[in-house]
C-alpha cells in the first residue's frame, strides 16, 4: 500500500519535495541568485524526469485521486512548461529579490493542478483547483513596484472567487439532484432533469472563466498585461492547460448522458470565443494583451476540438495543448527577454528588431506562424487536428466559420511579422545578450515546434492513451 | 529512384544556403541546388517516358505510399502522372531562371534564396502528392514565403500588397480545408486514389465541391477572387514575380483539375458557373490589361486573362479542353516568368516601369528588348510560340460543347485575343520602338546571368510552340485517364 501510494502520488510528492526544499534555502544563509536558479532549473529538469518512470494505473484514497498513463502524460506535460518558463524568465528573476517566493507559489500551484486532474471527486476537484489559483494572485502581484500588477493581482483574485463561487453553486445543485460527488458515481445518476442541466451550466461556466472562453473572457487581457511575463505564460498556458484537462476528462467520462447539451454549450462558447478574442486581438498593440486574445482565440479551436465527442477530439486537445506550450512559451520567451532587458513591451518597439536581434526574430516568428497554424510548424496539425475531431460531428456552419476566422487570426500574426521583418524603427531595441538558459529554452521551443507535428510518433502515442466518448 | 528527392534537394540547398557566407557562396549553392532540381526532374522525365514505352500503364508512376498518422488515416502517398511532371519540369526550369535574374540580390541575400528555395519545395511537394492532406500541406507552405518575400524585398506599397496577398491565399487554403474535411468524413480518406475508386455521393460532391473549388480557384486568381494578383505580382521582386506567377498560380489550376476530377458529378452540375466566371476573368482581365500603364501591372492584369483559360479549359470538361488547360499552366508559367524577367531587367536599369517614361530601349538593351518582344508575341498567341498552342487547344476542346451558351462564351473568350494584341502591342511599340531618351541610351544591355535565364525560358517557349506533340504526348495518357475516371468521357462528343 505504501509502495503504492509512492509510486502513483511520485509527482505530487516529488513537487513537494521540492517546494520544502525551497523554504529550507530560503531560511538558510545566503546564496547568490545564480547558483539557486540553476538549482532550481536542475531540480525542475528532475522533476520533469520522475514523470517518465513507472506509469500505473491505480486510484488512491477510495477514488478520491486517480491516475493512468494519461493523467500523468498530461502531468509531465506541465512540468515541461514549467522547466521552460523557468528557464526563460532567468534574465528577470536573477535580480529579483524574491526569487524564491515566486518559485514556491508557482509550484505550490502547479501542485495544485495536480491534485486537481487527477480528481475523481467534485470536492478532491475544488480543492485542488483553488490551491492553483491563491498562489497565482499572489504571484500576478509579483512586480510590487508596479501598480499595474497589484491591479492584475486584485482582478484575478476577485475573478477567481466569483467563478468560484459560481462552480461551487454548480457542485452543490449536483450534489443535490444526485446525492453524490464521485465521479464514477455521478454518472450514472444524470438524467438531465432541468436542475441537472442548471448546475451544470453554472459548472461549465466556471470552467469558462478558468479558460476565458466569452463571455467569461473580461478578466483575462488586463491580467496578462500587469502581471510578470512569467506569470502572464504560466496563466496563459500552463492554468489553461490544466484546467482544460480537467474539463475533458469530465465531460468525455462523467456528464456523458448530457453530451447533447454540453455539445450545444460548447458550439456556442466557441463560435463567440473566436470570433471575439480575434477582433480584440486586432487592436492591440501591447505585446502581452496581444497574446491573451490570440490564447482567447485559440481557446475556441480547442472547443471546437473538444466538441468533436471523439477519441480524436480529445487526443487532439492534448496534442494542442503540447503544441501550444511550444508556441505559446517561445513567443512569450521572447518577450520575456525583451522586456526583462529593455522594458519594451508593445509590439510597434519590435519594428526593425530583425535587423538587431535576427535570432530572436526568427524565433518569434516561427512561434507566431505556429500560433497562427501555418506548415511546416506543429502548429498546422494541432490546429487542422482540432477542427478536423470538430468536424466529425458534421457541423460544417461550425467549421468554415473556425476556418474563415482562422484568416482572420493570420492577419494579426502577420501583423507583428511584418513589424519585425518590413517596417523601420527611428530606435529599435538593441542587440540583445540572451542568458544561455533562456537560449536553450527558446531553441527547446523551436526544435518541439517543428518537431511535434512533424514526426506522427507523437501524436499516435497520445492518440493510444486518449479517451473517447 | 525516390519522388521524396524532388522534396529533400531543396531542403537540403535551403540548410546549405543558411550555412553558407556572403552572397558568393550563396548564391552558387542556390544556383547549384537548382540546376541538380533540374537535372532531376529531367531525369524523371526520361525514366517516366522510358515506363510509359516499355507498356507500365499504371495511372501514377514512381508511387511511394507511407503511414503518417495512423490515428487519423493520413498517408504520406506520392506518386506522378504526366500532368504533375509536366507541372514538376515548369517548376524547375522557373527555379533556376529566378535564381539566375537574382544574381545580384544583396540585401538580406542569404534569406531571400532561402525563401526562394523553400516556396519551390511546397510546390514540389504539392505536385506529387496523392494525398489530400499533404497536398494541403503542401500548398501552405507556399504561402508563407510568398508574404515575407514580397513584403521584404518588394517595391511600392509592399506590405499591403504581401499583407492582400497572404489573407486572400490563406482564405482559399481555409476553403479547401473545409472541402476536404468533407470529403474526409465522407470517404474515410485523404489518399486521391482511393477517393476515385470509391467515388463520392453525389450529394456530398455538390456541396462541398464550390469550397473547394473556389478555394484553389483563389490561387489560381478565379474572377472575382483576383484581386490579390495585380498588387501582389507588382509589389514582388523580379524572382517572387516569376514564382508567383510561374509557379503558385499554377498549384491553383492543378488543385481546380484534380478537385474536378475527384467530384466530377458536381464538376458537371457547377460547369456553367466556372465557365462563366472564367469568360468574365478573360475578358475582364483583357480590358483591364488595357487600362494598365505600368509593364508590372500590365503583365500581372494579362494573367488573370490567361489564367482564365486555364479554368474555362477545366469548366468545359472534356479531353481537348483539359489538355489545353495543362499546357496554358505551362505556357503561361514560363511566358509570365520571361515577361517578369525582361520588365525586372528593364526596371533595374532605368529604374521606372511606367510605359511613357520609357522608349526606344532596342537602342540600347537590344538582347534584353528581343526578349521583351518575344515574351508579348507569346502573350498575344502568336503561332510558333507556346501561348498559340495552348489557346488554341483550350478553344478546340471549349468549341466540342454544342450548346449555345458555350459557344457564345469561347467566342467572347476568342475575342479577347484581339484585346490581347492591342496592349501588347501598344506596350512593345512604346517601351522599345521609337526614340529614346538621352538618359536611357547609355544603359548597358543584360548580363551573363539574364542571359541564361531568358534563353533557359524562351527555349521551353519554343519547344511547346513548335513541337506541341512533345508535351502532348506526356499529358495525353493522363487526361485520357481523368476522362476515364469522371465516366462521362463521351458526353460532349
Amino acid at each position: 500500500m505504501m509502495y503504492n501510494i509512492l509510486i502513483q502520488l511520485r509527482q505530487e510528492l516529488v513537487l513537494t519535495v521540492l517546494i520544502f526544499l525551497l523554504l529550507f534555502i530560503k531560511l538558510g544563509k545566503d546564496r547568490s541568485n545564480e547558483s539557486i536558479l540553476n538549482f532550481i532549473n536542475a531540480a525542475l529538469f528532475i522533476n520533469l524526469g520522475a514523470g517518465f518512470c513507472c506509469h500505473e494505473t491505480g486510484e488512491l484514497f477510495n477514488g478520491m485521486f486517480n491516475t493512468n498513463a494519461l493523467i500523468v502524460f498530461e502531468k509531465n506535460l506541465l512540468n515541461l512548461a514549467v522547466l521552460l518558463i523557468s528557464m526563460q524568465s532567468y534574465a528577470w528573476l536573477k535580480n529579483s529579490k524574491h526569487l524564491i517566493e515566486f518559485y514556491l507559489l508557482i509550484l505550490t500551484s502547479l501542485l495544485g493542478m495536480f491534485f486537481m486532474i487527477s480528481s475523481g471527486n467534485l470536492l478532491m476537484f475544488y480543492l485542488g483547483l483553488e490551491m492553483s489559483t491563491i498562489p497565482l494572485a499572489a504571484a500576478a502581484n509579483f512586480d510590487l513596484t508596479k501598480r499595474k500588477s497589484s491591479e492584475a493581482a486584485m482582478k484575478l483574485i476577485l475573478s477567481s472567487a466569483f467563478s468560484s463561487a459560481i462552480l461551487l453553486m454548480g457542485i452543490s445543485f449536483l450534489y443535490g439532484t444526485t446525492g453524490t460527488l464521485t465521479f464514477s458515481i455521478l454518472t450514472a445518476h444524470l438524467n438531465g432533469n432541468p436542475l441537472q442541466l442548471f448546475a451544470f451550466i453554472l459548472l461549465i461556466s466556471g470552467f469558462a472563466f478558468k479558460i476565458s472562453a466569452v463571455p467569461f473572457h473580461l478578466w483575462t487581457a488586463d491580467v496578462y498585461e500587469g502581471s510578470p511575463v512569467a506569470v502572464t505564460s504560466f496563466l496563459a498556458v500552463i492554468s489553461k492547460g490544466a484546467v482544460l484537462f480537467t474539463m475533458v476528462n469530465l465531460l468525455y467520462k462523467v456528464f456523458t448522458p448530457i453530451a447533447s447539451t454540453w455539445y450545444l454549450v460548447l458550439v456556442v462558447l466557441a463560435a463567440a470565443t473566436i470570433l471575439i478574442g480575434n477582433l480584440f486581438a486586432i487592436r492591440q498593440d501591447n505585446f502581452k494583451r496581444f497574446l491573451a486574445f490570440s490564447s482567447i482565440a485559440q481557446v475556441g479551436f480547442i472547443l471546437i476540438g473538444i466538441s468533436g465527442s471523439s477519441q480524436i477530439g480529445s487526443a487532439s486537445l492534448i496534442y494542442f495543448i503540447l503544441i501550444y506550450i511550444f508556441s505559446n512559451l517561445a513567443a512569450f520567451g521572447v518577450v520575456s527577454v525583451v522586456s526583462a532587458l529593455t522594458g519594451k513591451e508593445n509590439i510597434s518597439d519590435f519594428k526593425g528588431f530583425y535587423k538587431t536581434n535576427p535570432m530572436l526574430s526568427w524565433v518569434l516568428t516561427i512561434a507566431l506562424f505556429s500560433l497562427a497554424g501555418v506548415p511546416p510548424t506543429a502548429g498546422f496539425f494541432g490546429k487542422l487536428f482540432l477542427m478536423m475531431a470538430g468536424a466529425a460531428k458534421g457541423n460544417y456552419g461550425l467549421i468554415t466559420f473556425a476556418a474563415l476566422n482562422m484568416v482572420i487570426s493570420f492577419y494579426y500574426y502577420l501583423r507583428v511579422v511584418k513589424a519585425i521583418f518590413m517596417e523601420e524603427h527611428a530606435t529599435p531595441i538593441e542587440k540583445l545578450q540572451v542568458p544561455t538558459v533562456s537560449k536553450l529554452a527558446m531553441y527547446i521551443c523551436v526544435v518541439g515546434m517543428i518537431v511535434t507535428g512533424l514526426a506522427s510518433v507523437v501524436y499516435d502515442y497520445i492518440y493510444s492513451i486518449s479517451i473517447g466518448l | 529512384m525516390n519522388l521524396t528527392l524532388l522534396i529533400l534537394l531543396p531542403l537540403l540547398t535551403a540548410v546549405l544556403i543558411l550555412l553558407a557566407k556572403g552572397l558568393q557562396q550563396i548564391r552558387v549553392i542556390g544556383l547549384t541546388g537548382a540546376i541538380a532540381q533540374l537535372g532531376l526532374a529531367g531525369w524523371f522525365l526520361k525514366s517516366f517516358l522510358a515506363e510509359r514505352t516499355s507498356g507500365n500503364n499504371a495511372a501514377h508512376l514512381f508511387e511511394s505510399n507511407q503511414t503518417w498518422f495512423k490515428a487519423l488515416n493520413i498517408n504520406y502517398h506520392i506518386g506522378i502522372d504526366g500532368i504533375s511532371l509536366a507541372m514538376i519540369l515548369l517548376t524547375s526550369v522557373i527555379v533556376v531562371a529566378g535564381i539566375l535574374v537574382s544574381w545580384t540580390m544583396d540585401k538580406l541575400s542569404k534569406e531571400y534564396f532561402f525563401l526562394l528555395v523553400l516556396l519551390s519545395m511546397g510546390a514540389y511537394g504539392f505536385f506529387i502528392s496523392l494525398d489530400l492532406f499533404t497536398l494541403f500541406f503542401f500548398l501552405e507552405v507556399a504561402v508563407i514565403p510568398k508574404f515575407l518575400l514580397i513584403g521584404i524585398w518588394g517595391s511600392g506599397d509592399k506590405t499591403k500588397s504581401a499583407m492582400k496577398l497572404a489573407l486572400m491565399l490563406m482564405a482559399g487554403s481555409a476553403l479547401v480545408m473545409v472541402g476536404l474535411f468533407g470529403i474526409y468524413y465522407n470517404t474515410h480518406t485523404f489518399d486521391i486514389v482511393q477517393i476515385t475508386a470509391q467515388g463520392i455521393p453525389v450529394g456530398v460532391q455538390k456541396f462541398f465541391f464550390p469550397f473547394a473549388f473556389v478555394g484553389f480557384g483563389i490561387f489560381a486568381a478565379l474572377f472575382p477572387f483576383h484581386t490579390w494578383v495585380p498588387d501582389g505580382h507588382a509589389s514582388a521582386p523580379t524572382a517572387a514575380s516569376m514564382f508567383l506567377a510561374g509557379i503558385s498560380m499554377k498549384l491553383g489550376g492543378y488543385g481546380c483539375l484534380r478537385i474536378a476530377a475527384l467530384m466530377p458529378d458536381a464538376a458537371h452540375a457547377y460547369a456553367w458557373i466556372i465557365i462563366l466566371l472564367a469568360t468574365i476573368a478573360i475578358i475582364y482581365g483583357a480590358f483591364a490589361t488595357m487600362m494598365q500603364t505600368d509593364l508590372k501591372y500590365i503583365n500581372a492584369y494579362s494573367s488573370i486573362s490567361h489564367c482564365g483559360f486555364v479554368i474555362l479549359g477545366i469548366g468545359m470538361l472534356n479531353k481537348t479542353s483539359i489538355n489545353g488547360a495543362v499546357i496554358q499552366m505551362v505556357s503561361h508559367g514560363l511566358m509570365t516568368a520571361l515577361f517578369f524577367a525582361a520588365i525586372g531587367m528593364i526596371y533595374s536599369r532605368t529604374h521606372t516601369r511606367m510605359v511613357a517614361q520609357l522608349g526606344g530601349l532596342l537602342k540600347a538593351m537590344p538582347f534584353i528588348s528581343t526578349v521583351f518582344v518575344i515574351a508579348g508575341l507569346c502573350s498575344l498567341g502568336l503561332p510558333g510560340f507556346s501561348g498559340f498552342v495552348a489557346e488554341m487547344t483550350v478553344f478546340m476542346g471549349s468549341w466540342q460543347n454544342p450548346e449555345g451558351a458555350y459557344r457564345l462564351a469561347t467566342v467572347l473568350s476568342g475575342a479577347s485575343i484581339v484585346v490581347t494584341a492591342v496592349y501588347i502591342l501598344r506596350a512593345t511599340g512604346r517601351a522599345i520602338m521609337g526614340p529614346i531618351s538621352n538618359e536611357h541610351a547609355l544603359l548597358a544591355d543584360s548580363t551573363w546571368n539574364e542571359k541564361l535565364a531568358a534563353v533557359l525560358l524562351i527555349v521551353g517557349i519554343l519547344i511547346i510552340g513548335l513541337a506541341p506533340f512533345l508535351i502532348n504526348h506526356l499529358i495525353m495518357p493522363s487526361t485520357d485517364a481523368i476522362m476515364l475516371q469522371m465516366g462521362k468521357v463521351n458526353l460532349y462528343k
